[in-house]
């Protein structure tokens, strides 16, 4: 292209009509084959109606101390589990400094603060107005993604090294805060954003 | 194509033809008069073999899309019925399932004679290119078809494929959910799997086309690795080589319908008979045979992101395998420490497959004794992997001495008999 623009060139040092139709060609295809082509790709992000995903509501009255079910909420499988007191306290002993993720992947608070139980369990979640429900409660919940960090299986409950949950497909350990401890898992499981809409019902999302 | 034409229409319609449009003279000089070296074993019948895999999966596949349907509520159920109640779908599915796993046993035969015979070399390298690219858009097609079936591995494995681009920093997020179309794998995530697996087989049918145009320009390799000199070292590629290949043909197809009839299911898993289920993982995730290797190197990293890369990397590396193997001797016949490594090589590979077979803290048969898991075992293979291409290839070229090799190919088969006419000898 850059050739045939020059040939012209050649008999006169005055750009000519003919530089001006070539350049002016080339510039609306090149911009306009861009303006085409992201329709194209900007297609396959989720559409509305999957961004739109309803919240799931989950009935904590019916769990019992020490029992875990499994909801799935925006097409992914959480964990939620009311942990026991143990589990909370062997949790809470752990010290932040020497984890492998030392960020609690919780969207109710601030991205990097530090991954303690505290920060991690629905201690952080929003209580709604005029809801009240007990500290021990809030504490003993834990909600999480079910999805490992490391390739997006589904750890099994209650195995692995700490008790809590253990991913087969590579081998990652996760403690009773769903915290990464040993394995290829990167990051702790995240914690989705949640709300206490009563005393028995908590929302996530 | 290499010399000129040769081919003469004969009537009155082939020459009006051959003016306008010369597709006969095309399909005549590339594989009827196409002067192939005379001394080509059956290791080069993968070719041809090849050609017949991919043409059977366009031709299977495009059948099952009329009756199979890209939904997750209905996809397994789909694919049952394909197997039960379709009329003969039992034998087209079990032909497209199993024709996978033959196109990739067939695929590694022509890889690795590529690797032993230097059919990488100069002025071979864009053909040895085309050939990865082919061989890449293979394994995109396997795994995008793994997962149509919708049952507990398509998803898994879908699942875990996915999450590999989530290992980059940064792009990682956005790229996952952009390929799903949604938060996690789902009916998105089905329908263009589905779109895309239709897509990619005439993407390699046309990189094939471009394959074999780059082999018909400076001709086949051959076992000695000698260029050809003359036309006494050729015959033409019909009726020599169209039968050679279709006796192979013949035989692969046997070992093809050994499995399609009595075998069907052998090289699945059958966690795939479950229908999917996002809430619950299969103990054991692994993928079909032909990428356990890659899997193996994928987990010989501790690193999610150094695994993936890893793993990227080995296929990566046979892109530049051309200019990192410095040796000016092709064939491995006439390189004999090449041909040790080699085998090894060979072995690295099948090991990795077990290796990724396996799960990884489980000890290996007859190692265990001496603390060797599979994950060891699988990053020791990783390590000769990778230093084959990168360290052993380029530093043999300099320090190996090759053995003599004939002055011809013609005299590698022939002898020299070709100076004074054989004697008569009585059969034995």
């Amino acid at each position: 292209m850059t050739e045939a623009t020059e040939t012209p060139g050649a008999h006169g040092e005055e750009p000519s009509r003919r530089d001006f139709i070539f350049i002016a060609t080339g510039g609306a295809l090149a911009v306009g084959g861009a303006f085409i082509l992201w329709p194209f790709v900007d297609q396959m992000n989720p559409a509305a109606d999957t961004l739109a995903l309803a919240s799931t509501e989950v009935n904590i009255a019916e769990l019992e101390e020490g029992q875990e079910i499994t909801v799935i909420y925006r097409e992914r499988p959480h964990f939620v589990r009311r942990r026991t007191a143990a589990e909370v306290e062997a949790a809470r002993e752990v010290n932040v400094a020497n984890l492998p993720d030392g960020d609690a992947r919780n969207f109710n608070i601030a991205a990097g603060s530090p991954a303690t139980d505290e920060n991690r369990s629905a201690m952080t979640a929003v209580v709604s107005e005029g809801v009240e429900i007990e500290d021990a409660v809030r504490a003993s919940l834990l909600v999480t993604s079910a999805n490992c960090t490391h390739l997006g299986c589904v750890p099994t409950e209650g195995a692995g090294d700490y008790g809590a949950w253990f991913c087969p497909c590579h081998g990652s350990h996760y403690d009773t805060s769903g915290r990464i401890r040993r394995g290829p898992a990167p990051e702790n499981l995240s914690v989705p954003v949640m709300t206490f809409t009563s005393a028995s019902v908590l929302r996530l999302g | 194509m290499s010399g000129p034409s040769t081919y003469e229409p004969k009537t009155g319609f082939t020459r009006w033809l051959d003016s306008r449009l010369p597709v006969v003279r095309l399909g005549w000089d590339s594989f009827v008069d196409f002067p192939t070296p005379r001394n080509l074993n059956y290791w080069y019948t993968f070719g041809g073999i090849l050609t017949v895999c991919l043409m059977i999966q366009i031709i299977t596949g495009i059948v099952l899309a009329m009756h199979y349907v890209p939904h997750i509520d209905h996809a397994f159920a789909s694919v049952q019925r394909i197997d039960r109640d379709v009329n003969y779908g039992w034998l087209i599915r079990s032909i497209h399932a199993v024709g996978a796993s033959m196109f990739f046993l067939a695929v590694y035969m022509h890889i690795f004679r590529g690797l032993y015979y230097g059919s990488y070399k100069a002025p071979r390298e864009l053909l040895w290119i085309l050939g990865v690219v082919i061989y890449l858009l293979m394994m995109a097609a396997a795994f995008l078809g793994y997962v149509l079936p919708w049952g507990q591995m398509s998803y898994w494995g879908a699942m875990v494929i996915t999450n590999l681009l989530g290992a980059f920093p940064l792009i990682g997020g956005p790229i996952t959910e952009w390929l799903w179309g949604g938060f996690s794998v789902g009916n998105a995530t089905l329908n263009r799997f589905f779109s895309l697996h239709y897509l990619i087989p005439f993407l390699i049918a046309g990189v094939v086309g471009l394959h074999v145009w780059a082999l018909h320009v400076p001709g086949n390799n051959n076992p000695t690795g000698i260029d050809v000199k003359s036309n006494r070292d050729t015959l033409p590629f019909h009726p020599y080589y169209t039968s050679k290949d279709g006796f192979a043909i013949v035989l692969f197809m046997v070992i093809f319908a050994f499995f399609v009839f009595y075998w069907p299911d052998a090289l699945g898993h059958s966690d795939n008979f479950i229908p999917a289920d996002p809430l619950v993982t299969p103990a054991l995730i692994v993928p079909e045979w032909y990428l356990l290797p890659f899997y193996a190197i994928l987990r010989a990293v501790p690193d999610k992101l150094g695994g993936v890369l890893l793993m990227f990397g080995a296929i990566g590396v046979l892109f530049i395998l051309p200019w990192l193997d410095t040796s000016k001797v092709r064939s491995m016949r006439y390189r004999p420490l090449a041909r040790w490594f080699f085998g090894f090589f060979v072995l690295a590979c099948l090991g990795l497959g077990w290796a990724g077979a396996a799960l990884p803290d489980d000890p290996v048969p007859g190692l265990g004794a001496v603390g060797v898991d599979f994950l060891m075992m699988g990053r020791v293979l990783t390590v000769y992997y990778f230093a084959y291409f990168l360290v052993i290839l380029p530093i043999l070229g300099f320090v190996e001495k090759p053995a003599s090799r004939p002055a011809s190919i013609e005299e590698s088969v022939l002898g020299n008999s070709s100076q004074s006419a054989p004697a008569a000898v009585p059969a034995e």
